[in-house]
Parts: structure tokens; sequence; C-alpha cells
């Protein structure tokens, strides 16, 4: 988990913005060309290509080399890391919680044995 | 969205506003054994570890203001966790504010623990405080039961197709 935070600190702000989170969904229908991408926004050309790099450089999508067009595509590795990542977080407290509670019931039953002890 | 817990065993997960996440759950026990298993390291290393098959072999906490704590929790293969930070504000039984930092590439969070004490039950209030509405939800974003901001919505779905 440890290792992986460089590389989650990196998708999480790359996912913070609405437009990259668009633009992910949409490339998670097939591959796309940056005119393809930019349609659906009012935004112009420079800034697609502003939030397409920050995509790239968080590793979450991918330039072709071959065709002319360069179509984008999707990496989904590391939104599998940030979906697991969250997941833990919750199972986290969900099972130190559990375990609080037994060891809480071990404790009073320990404190009622030293006051039976002293008596 | 505010959250009550109402019977114990049952964590109730929140987000009282747009930069806080809240854990609430009844306790069966009195608020001063709560505030003891989660403040000695003697305590804490027998239950906060989260899902199975870690433990904590590293657990430091200095209870006074300004002081500060560390946990560490290992995995058997090796994998180590780590986070640390200060201590705020401690008034036993009741409250325990601290921040925490998992790393320098990390947002810091403000954890307010407040304990309350009702016929022998125990509500612990965990609130965790961002310090943005985005590190918040990006924290969180598969990880709450309700609540569930709509932007992430499209993630999950996203998420979802790609499974």
């Amino acid at each position: 988990m440890r290792a992986a935070t460089d590389q989650l600190s990196a998708t999480f702000s790359a996912l913070a913005d609405p437009t990259r989170r668009a633009i992910l969904t949409r490339l998670a229908d097939g591959a796309a060309t940056v005119k393809d991408l930019s349609a659906p926004f009012d935004m112009s050309g420079p800034a697609i290509s502003k939030h397409l790099r920050v995509l790239e450089r968080a590793g979450l999508i991918q330039r072709g080399r071959a065709a002319q067009w360069r179509p984008r595509t999707l990496d989904a590795a590391p939104l599998k890391e940030v979906a697991e990542w969250a997941g833990e977080f919750r199972r986290f407290w969900d099972a130190s919680y559990t375990r609080l509670d037994a060891y809480l019931q071990h404790l009073k039953a320990q404190e009622k044995s030293d006051e039976h002890d002293r008596n | 969205m505010s959250t009550t817990a109402t019977k114990p065993g049952v964590t109730v997960f929140g987000t009282p506003n747009d930069r806080e996440v809240e854990f609430t759950r009844v306790l069966d026990a009195p608020r001063r054994l709560v505030f003891e298993a989660w403040t000695q390291p003697e305590h804490l290393q027998q239950w906060m570890l989260g899902p199975e098959g870690w433990t904590m072999p590293e657990c430091r906490i200095d209870l006074r203001p300004g002081g500060s704590w560390r946990y560490v929790w290992r995995k058997a293969d090796g994998t180590e966790m780590a986070m640390g930070g200060t201590v705020r504000e401690v008034k036993p039984p009741e409250l325990l504010v601290t921040t925490e930092r998992w790393g320098p590439e990390w947002p810091e969070t403000i954890n307010t623990l407040r304990l309350t004490e009702s016929g022998g039950r125990t509500t612990a209030t965990l609130t965790v405080t961002y310090p943005s509405k985005e590190a918040r939800d990006a924290a969180l974003k598969t990880g709450m039961k309700e609540g569930m901001d709509p932007s992430f919505a499209r993630l999950e779905e996203l998420l979802r197709k790609l499974k």
C-alpha cells in the first residue's frame, strides 16, 4: 500500500476534475481522438489538451503512436488501485470496531475480576 | 447528511459536510474504557488493526497537546503502512483531536474522536476533516454507504464498466 501512494496521489488529483472524469467515461467506451473527446465540452482545444496531459501523467490514458490521429485509450490499472484503496479504508474501520467490541468486553471482565480480588 | 448510530455492531458512515467524513459506532462499554482502549498503545495494538492479517508492531502516542503519535501496521507478507501526526487536544474520557498524515504526499487530516455515554454504552463518533472537498471525495470515492457525490457516482459507473 505504501509503495503505491505516489501513483495514488497522481490518480486522485487527476480524478478531482469533472471534465477529466467525463473524458475517462468516454474512453471506457473505446479509443477516441482529441477532436472526439473535446466535442461534448464547451472548451478550447488547448484546454482539453491540458486535461489530457494531466490524465496521461497519471497513467490513466495512453496515446496511440501508429495512427496519424493519435487516438487516446484508457488505462484502467490506476483506477482499480484507487477502488481497492478506498474499499480498504472502510473495511479498516469496520474490522477494527468489531475487534474493539470484543476487546472492550475483555477489559470489562478484567476490571470486574480485579474488583473481586480487592474485596 | 447527519449520522445517528442506534445499535451496537454497526458502523454508520456519513458526510456531515463537504470536507468531512464521519464514522459512528455504539460500543457496549463505559466511555472511560473506550477512551483507554483508544489512547493506550497496549490496547490499540489489540484492535486497531483493520482487516485480518495485519499487526501493529509500532504504536507510540504522546497523549498531550503538541505530542506526536505514530502507528505502523504490518502484513504477513512484509507490506507496511505507517501514519502519524500530532495530538491537538485531549480531554479524557470524552475528546481526542489529532492530525494525521500517511506520508509527505498525502493531505493532512484532522481527526476528532468524541465519546458520549448513555446507559453504560458509548457512542464513538470519529470525524475526519480533509483540507478540501476534492481530497475527501478522492479518499472516499467507493467507500461510502450513502451521500455519494453525483460526480463520483459517474466514476463508479466507469469502474463497473471496467470490471
